[in-house]
């Protein structure tokens, strides 16, 4: 019995985060387009507009090969069973033990490798543009990500997500100078890889400035619609992790009664929309900066991060 | 460097044309015209315009202190010596005379075709207008060569709702080594349809040259024609045509800022300068009926008059917009990112911006001072106070700048016009003389200087008419101000310019 209701929960997030998804994408235009005196779209729109791209016919590039046609199911399923490990509401779930921030970090590498493949492929002047773009981010927002890893590892003992949550919501962790630093290199990398102002527009029109989108301006249909959900999905996701990790509060255990599966649900969605909030807000408040000033961006993350990691070989309380 | 005669000087052994105003139009020889050439290429006059007709080609000189001139080349043998080979401001107006016209330039540089792409039914619509025998040869782009380079072609068609034009970048990694634009995309064959029209199709026809100067093509027209029928307007009508220019000034202005910020994704720019711009649009329909005065300037005065409640919607709007604007300016200044993006792109050096005589904002913000309110000049402008800007840095920021600087100027403009608008009638009827004439108007449009050239048959209607388009002297520097620049900063570049697509390809 036990059993069953663990692989319900299971199933339950992966669904939740799938409908999720779309519903934060329309949150945050929503709110962006509010900030700029306009009324904006529907919150509902992301799902008409899926909706809308899977009834459409596919058009394929005469010189699309078929790694073109595969790559879209590729980085859905990876991006969507990384989000599926971050924990959301509960902690301790049937797969949490898989919820290693190494494998995320893999799973999402991978899901960016074969978006870059996929903008090759078709050997438009954009898609290289893009794919060559995404891989200067990529080279530098990994190793910060992984910096950010190492110092929570070295704090909480684990690098697997629900023993550094449950670490996190002990009373003895306090303020910490190696977690604000973790935290901050966090933000930037959460920018950077989703594609958001400052370092790429999600809105732009502007083909030459795209990174993100020129490396999916080949795409159409289901492929398209697939890469859309794929986008919302690792937005979900970032803001989940930062929440599950920086902000774990009101998250319910293994093995909790429904009572608490219901506060952890309610937790969880305040965390996303205040996430999608402040995301709003900082992309109105600043332009997009030149695309060689993204290394500096990022090697702040990084440098961040290994800070964060070096002060704990100095000193664990810190 | 040979010492040159004064234009003056040199134009004396010339014909000049009788009807012909305001400037004289001189018809000169193969002798003379080489040093007119060599004059423009050692920098003693600037090139205005250059257009053809059957058998003959116009160029339009200005200097400082001797003036505006038209010299006019016949060309028996259909073809003229080049002044694109001396001069290279003149290239593309000449590729243009060989498309419509078949005027050939001699021993001209680049003989490729510019605004005819091979897919007109006729040839030369100007001149012989024959059906094209034989498909034209594809187009050669510049040839850029070199390890690690790498073509990027973008365009006609554009990702956003923009007018077509196409940029084949050759580009190291991100660095740009070279651009090359091909325009002609838009071409309507407005001098063709100019051709035998009366005089109210004509001012409907010019003043769609490129829609968002509208004012500024009417009034030109306008003008032109009351030159060459030696027609006066009432005071009031050149009152009211300046308060529709600045309105139309502030607009685009206003909406340039917006979208220039827009370009380095800062929305919230484009958000509020876009009901500022929306305000002035709305003001102007209320007063003229139109939201962009189309149709508002007609030669001989102007349709419209403003009404007591007009003057009282336009204060409203100056105290608004004096309200509204500066806290923009201040969000402008105090965006760091902002700046990091304006400062120091797209530079432009100041010995081109002379050399092809750039008018408008791209000219004012490279430091060549000249605004066409001021020189030639017209009425009302010489009773008005107001100062042209001026800056040195040549960027984009620069550009924003002096958009900013001439937004300021033109919300004083519309003050003392409101104040000092003169009584009496709007439109006088035009004195058509029953012989044919021939007239010259530059104006300031928002973008620079435009040039209208026309002359009319005995019958009232247009025999020719030629709208040069500030874009001409513009287009080509924005091939200079993307070198050393990243390609991902070419939008920002492109709107900083905003020259005109509709304009350039007529």
């Amino acid at each position: 019995m036990a059993l069953i209701t663990d692989f319900l929960v299971q199933g339950g997030q992966m669904l939740l985060i799938l409908l999720l998804a779309p519903l934060l994408t329309g949150w945050v235009r929503t709110l962006k387009a509010q900030l700029l005196r306009r009324r904006g779209p529907s919150l509902l729109q992301p799902y008409r507009d899926l909706l809308k791209l899977l009834r459409k016919e596919v058009v394929l590039a005469e010189s699309a090969s078929w790694l073109f046609r595969v790559a879209p199911y590729l980085i859905f399923a990876a991006i969507w069973v990384a989000a599926a490990l971050v924990p959301t509401f509960a902690s301790g779930l049937m797969f949490n033990w898989t919820a290693d921030l190494i494998a995320i970090v893999a799973l999402l590498g991978t899901a960016r490798f074969f978006l870059a493949l996929a903008g090759l492929d078709v050997g438009t002047s954009f898609g290289g543009i893009g794919s060559s773009r995404e891989m200067m981010i990529a080279s530098l927002a990994e190793p910060a990500m992984l910096m950010m890893v190492f110092t929570l590892s070295l704090l909480a003992g684990a690098t697997e997500l629900t023993t550094v949550a449950r670490f996190m919501l002990a009373a003895d962790v306090g303020l910490r100078v190696s977690l604000a630093l973790a935290l901050l290199a966090l933000l930037i990398v959460a920018i950077a890889e989703n594609a958001r102002i400052p370092v790429d527009n999600p809105a732009t029109h502007l083909e030459l400035t795209m990174v993100h989108e020129a490396m999916v301006l080949e795409y159409s249909g289901r492929h398209l619609a697939l890469i859309e959900l794929a986008a919302s999905l690792k937005l979900l996701l970032y803001i989940s992790l930062i929440g599950c990790i920086f902000a774990p509060w009101g998250m319910a255990t293994a093995g909790a009664g429904l009572p608490a599966y219901f506060i952890g649900v309610a937790a969880y969605l305040g965390k996303l929309a205040l996430g999608g909030f402040l995301l709003a807000l900082f992309e109105t408040s600043i332009a997009k900066m030149r695309v060689f000033r993204v290394d500096q961006f990022l090697g702040v993350a990084l440098m961040l991060g290994l800070l964060g990691a070096l002060l704990l070989f100095v000193s664990r309380s810190l | 460097m040979n010492a040159t005669l004064p234009l003056q000087t040199l134009l004396e052994s010339g014909q000049p044309v009788a009807e012909h105003r305001p400037w004289p139009r001189i018809v000169v020889t193969p002798e003379i015209w080489k040093p007119l050439s060599e004059g423009l290429a050692n920098g003693s006059w600037t090139l205005l315009g250059l257009w053809g007709e059957i058998g003959m080609v116009h160029l339009a000189v200005w200097e400082a202190l001797e003036g505006f001139y038209i010299a006019s080349l016949p060309c028996p043998n259909g073809t003229f010596p080049s002044v694109g080979r001396l001069h290279p401001p003149a290239q593309r107006l000449e590729r243009t005379i060989a498309d419509l016209v078949g005027l050939r330039p001699v021993d001209a540089l680049d003989s490729r075709p510019w605004l005819d792409h091979g897919r007109w039914p006729v040839r030369h619509p100007l001149g012989s207008a024959t059906a094209p025998t034989s498909p034209s040869p594809p187009y050669r782009f510049l040839p850029a060569e070199g390890e690690s380079l790498h073509q990027i072609p973008v365009g006609p068609v554009h990702a956003g709702i923009i007018e077509p034009g196409h940029f084949r970048f050759t580009a190291n990694g991100e660095a740009v080594v070279r651009l090359e634009e091909r325009l002609g995309y838009v071409h309507k064959g407005i001098e063709n349809l100019l051709q035998g029209a009366s005089l109210e199709q004509a001012a409907r026809l010019v003043g769609r040259v490129s829609g968002d100067s509208t004012v500024a093509y009417a009034l030109a027209f306008a003008r032109a024609v009351e030159a060459a029928t030696e027609t006066e307007i009432p005071a009031r009508a050149h009152w009211l045509r300046a308060l529709m220019a600045e309105l139309e000034r502030l607009a685009n202005h206003c909406g340039d800022i917006g979208a220039i910020c827009n370009d380095a994704a800062f929305a919230l720019m484009l958000a509020h300068c876009a009901v500022l711009r929306e305000e002035v649009l709305r003001a102007s329909a209320a007063c003229f009926g139109h939201r962009l005065l189309m149709d508002c300037i007609v030669p001989g005065g102007v349709a419209t008059d403003l009404s007591a409640e007009g003057a009282t919607v336009l204060q409203t709007l100056l105290a608004e917009f004096r309200r509204q604007f500066p806290p923009l300016v201040e969000l402008y200044d105090n965006t760091a990112s902002l700046q990091e993006r304006t400062v120091d792109t797209g530079f432009v050096k100041p010995v081109l911006i002379q050399q092809f005589g750039s008018g408008g904002i791209v000219g004012r913000a490279g430091g060549r001072a000249f605004d066409a309110r001021r020189q030639p000049g017209y009425p009302p402008y010489d009773e008005l106070k107001f100062e042209v800007p001026l800056r040195t840095d040549s960027d984009v920021n620069g550009r924003v700048w002096l958009r900013i600087s001439e937004v300021r100027q033109s919300l004083a403009l519309i003050g003392q016009i409101l104040e000092r608008l003169p009584s009496g009638i709007v439109r006088a009827p035009l004195n058509l003389p029953n012989q044919t004439g021939e007239g010259v108007a530059l104006v300031e449009g928002f973008r620079g200087d435009i040039l209208v050239w026309l002359r009319l048959n005995a019958d009232g209607t247009v025999a020719r008419c030629h709208p040069r388009d500030p874009s001409w002297f513009q287009w080509p520097l924005l091939e200079a101000a993307i070198e050393n620049n990243i390609v991902a900063d070419f939008p920002l570049c492109n709107k900083s310019f905003n020259g005109s697509y509709s304009g350039h390809d007529l």
